[in-house]
């Protein structure tokens, strides 16, 4: 979860990832900020989202983050 | 001969008067030709019974179907628009004011409470005068006494001194760019469009002025569908969308994700893009998926309405070759000029014809730097804008893009001046010295500064200053800011030695 915390604190040092919600429904992340942790997410976890789980309900928190990369990491 | 745009409106919702015009993803939000024609009709009669002519009126709202009726509303009035938009920076706004001076804003319900704090003597809200009494004898009154050249929008762009520009079109410009435009491209009232640039640019004239000339449709679908690209594909597919005039990075935003080895849009048979450069292996994503669609790669500044070049992708490119720019919309000449004013095979772009806009709003000195006489004609007085692009011709008497002549950067489809984030980093205490830069491999705008203040703190008075496109993805304290031997701030040092 630190690793992914500080992947998203780089891109947003102002967000506060570990009690934010609603990422996108806030409109907080936009679409380069989508881009670059599906890049991070590739290079730190060696997990490779697929454009079907790339969806507003997998990116509107840390925790719903975090809870995909672990679930594509156990397939 | 035509002489204002809302004869498009009229024309359509003659022959059209319950096909949609205008839709937001959601049924129900959608307007019709003539209901669009009956709203902006009631909007122009509730202005000029306020009294309000030739004045400036600015639209704050979000975007949706409405917000576009309200811009004809505007131009009924004889008046012309400005749209802002809620989530610009206030500090932005405050500066588009200062010297727009608008006489009133329109504004929906939803950004009512910002828009009365805006200091605007008259605020009116959409819904209370789109449905309103249209008064047709002081409508026609208007119109009669209107020239072609008569302003329809003031289009802010950024610029360099921290205050931005604003471009002023007039009915004229945007006729000659509206005919020029279907008349490449070939619209149709079959065409359905998604759009995808924000209203407060030109660049949604694409959509909007075709449509309204040949009765096609356009879509606004929510901008958060830009980030996840299965989900706009899925809009894409469920409306039917067969046209889209896009920046490069939306499309590459699909392609890099690998959405389109999943699914494919596929209604779209025009594929328009431009404003940036399209990297050649996000391009043949694109042709692979869509091998029956047509391409198009459209050139063109603010400053010339919109859209002054376009080429066709009528063949392969080779690995190297970049995308040509191709040739002018008809009525628009392209000329390549050298630092003297001479005709050059590489040169400088500079843009004649009817498109040119009228320059700067209420500055004079910037329009004349860059609306100027053409030098090719001393004889008259004749105005061509110069671009700050370099361009050249290749072995086929294509034109293709070099780069730019000064600080001007284009990023994720936006057109920034490095020196506009520059000033706006000068105005935050403790600071000192400020360079930016964009590194172009990366697309990245980096800032260096000299100071007191904290490097997170100056991105958070940033974040307050700056539209989130302008804002560095870097900010870096150094000691000393690198000069050349003649003492210029040596902007490369920073891009070599990263």
């Amino acid at each position: 979860m630190e690793k992914l915390i500080s992947i998203l604190s780089e891109l947003h040092p102002e967000v506060n990832f570990e009690i934010t919600e609603g990422l996108i429904d806030e409109g907080i992340l936009d679409s380069l900020d989508i881009v670059k942790i599906v890049t991070a997410i590739d290079s730190e976890f060696d997990v490779l989202i697929p454009a079907e789980e790339i969806v507003p309900e997998n990116f509107n928190s840390a925790k719903a983050l975090m809870e995909l990369v672990e679930r594509l990491e156990e397939e | 001969m035509q002489k204002n745009i809302l004869e498009y409106l009229e024309a359509s919702a003659e022959r059209y008067p319950e096909k949609i015009y205008l839709a937001n993803e959601k049924d129900g939000e959608e307007m019709t030709f003539s209901h669009t024609l009956s709203s902006a009709k009631a909007i122009g009669s509730h202005l000029l019974g306020e009294g309000l002519y030739k004045n400036g009126v600015v639209i704050f709202m979000d975007k949706s179907p409405k917000t576009v009726t309200a811009f004809w509303g505007v131009v009924y009035a004889g008046c012309y628009y400005a749209c802002l938009d809620g989530q610009m920076p206030r500090a932005r706004i405050d500066a588009i004011l200062e010297f727009l001076h608008p006489s009133a804003v329109i504004c929906d319900k939803r950004n009512e409470k910002t828009a009365r704090e805006l200091g605007i003597e008259r605020v009116f809200i959409y819904d209370d005068i789109a449905e309103g009494a249209v008064n047709d004898e002081k409508l026609s009154a208007v119109r009669a006494g209107q020239c072609d050249i008569d302003p329809i929008y003031v289009v802010f762009t950024s610029g360099s001194t921290g205050v931005p520009k604003g471009v002023v079109a007039c009915h004229r410009s945007v006729i000659d760019y509206t005919e020029s435009l279907v008349k490449a491209i070939g619209f149709s009232e079959k065409t359905v469009f998604a759009n995808q640039t924000p209203l407060y640019f030109d660049a949604p004239l694409k959509e909007l002025m075709p449509a309204m000339k040949m009765g096609g449709t356009v879509y606004f679908p929510p901008k958060m569908y830009f980030s996840f690209p299965m989900k706009l594909i899925d809009f894409l597919n469920e409306k039917k969308i067969n046209t889209v005039c896009w920046v490069v990075s939306a499309f590459t935003q699909i392609s890099s994700l690998g959405a389109l080895e999943k699914k494919v849009p596929e209604h779209l048979t025009t594929v328009a893009f431009g404003s940036e450069v399209f990297p050649k292996g996000e391009y043949a994503k694109w042709r692979r998926a869509l091998p029956d669609a047509v391409f198009y790669n459209l050139y063109g500044p603010t400053e010339a309405t919109g859209m002054s070049c376009y080429w066709r992708a009528d063949r392969e490119l080779s690995e190297d070759e970049p995308i040509p720019i191709g040739r002018p919309f008809d009525n628009t000449e392209i000329l390549l000029l050298d630092g003297e004013g001479r005709e050059s095979s590489e040169g400088e772009i500079y843009i004649r014809g009817t498109s040119v806009t009228m320059g700067y709003f209420n500055a004079p000195e910037k329009t004349n730097e860059a609306f100027v006489r053409n030098p090719l004609r001393p004889e008259f007085s004749e105005i061509i804008y110069k671009t700050g692009d370099i361009g050249k011709y290749n072995d086929r008497g294509e034109l293709v893009f070099v780069s730019r002549a000064d600080n001007q950067i284009k990023h994720m489809g936006h057109r920034i001046e490095l020196g506009e984030i520059e000033a706006a980093a000068h105005k935050t205490e403790g600071v000192r010295e400020v360079c930016c830069v964009y590194d172009r491999e990366n697309k990245k705008i980096k800032l260096f500064y000299v100071g007191e203040t904290e490097e997170s703190d100056l991105l958070r008075a940033l974040c307050d200053a700056l539209p989130r496109y302008m804002l560095p993805s870097e900010c870096n304290r150094i000691t000393v800011m690198p000069r050349t031997d003649n003492g210029k701030l040596d902007r490369k040092s920073f891009l070599n030695n990263k």
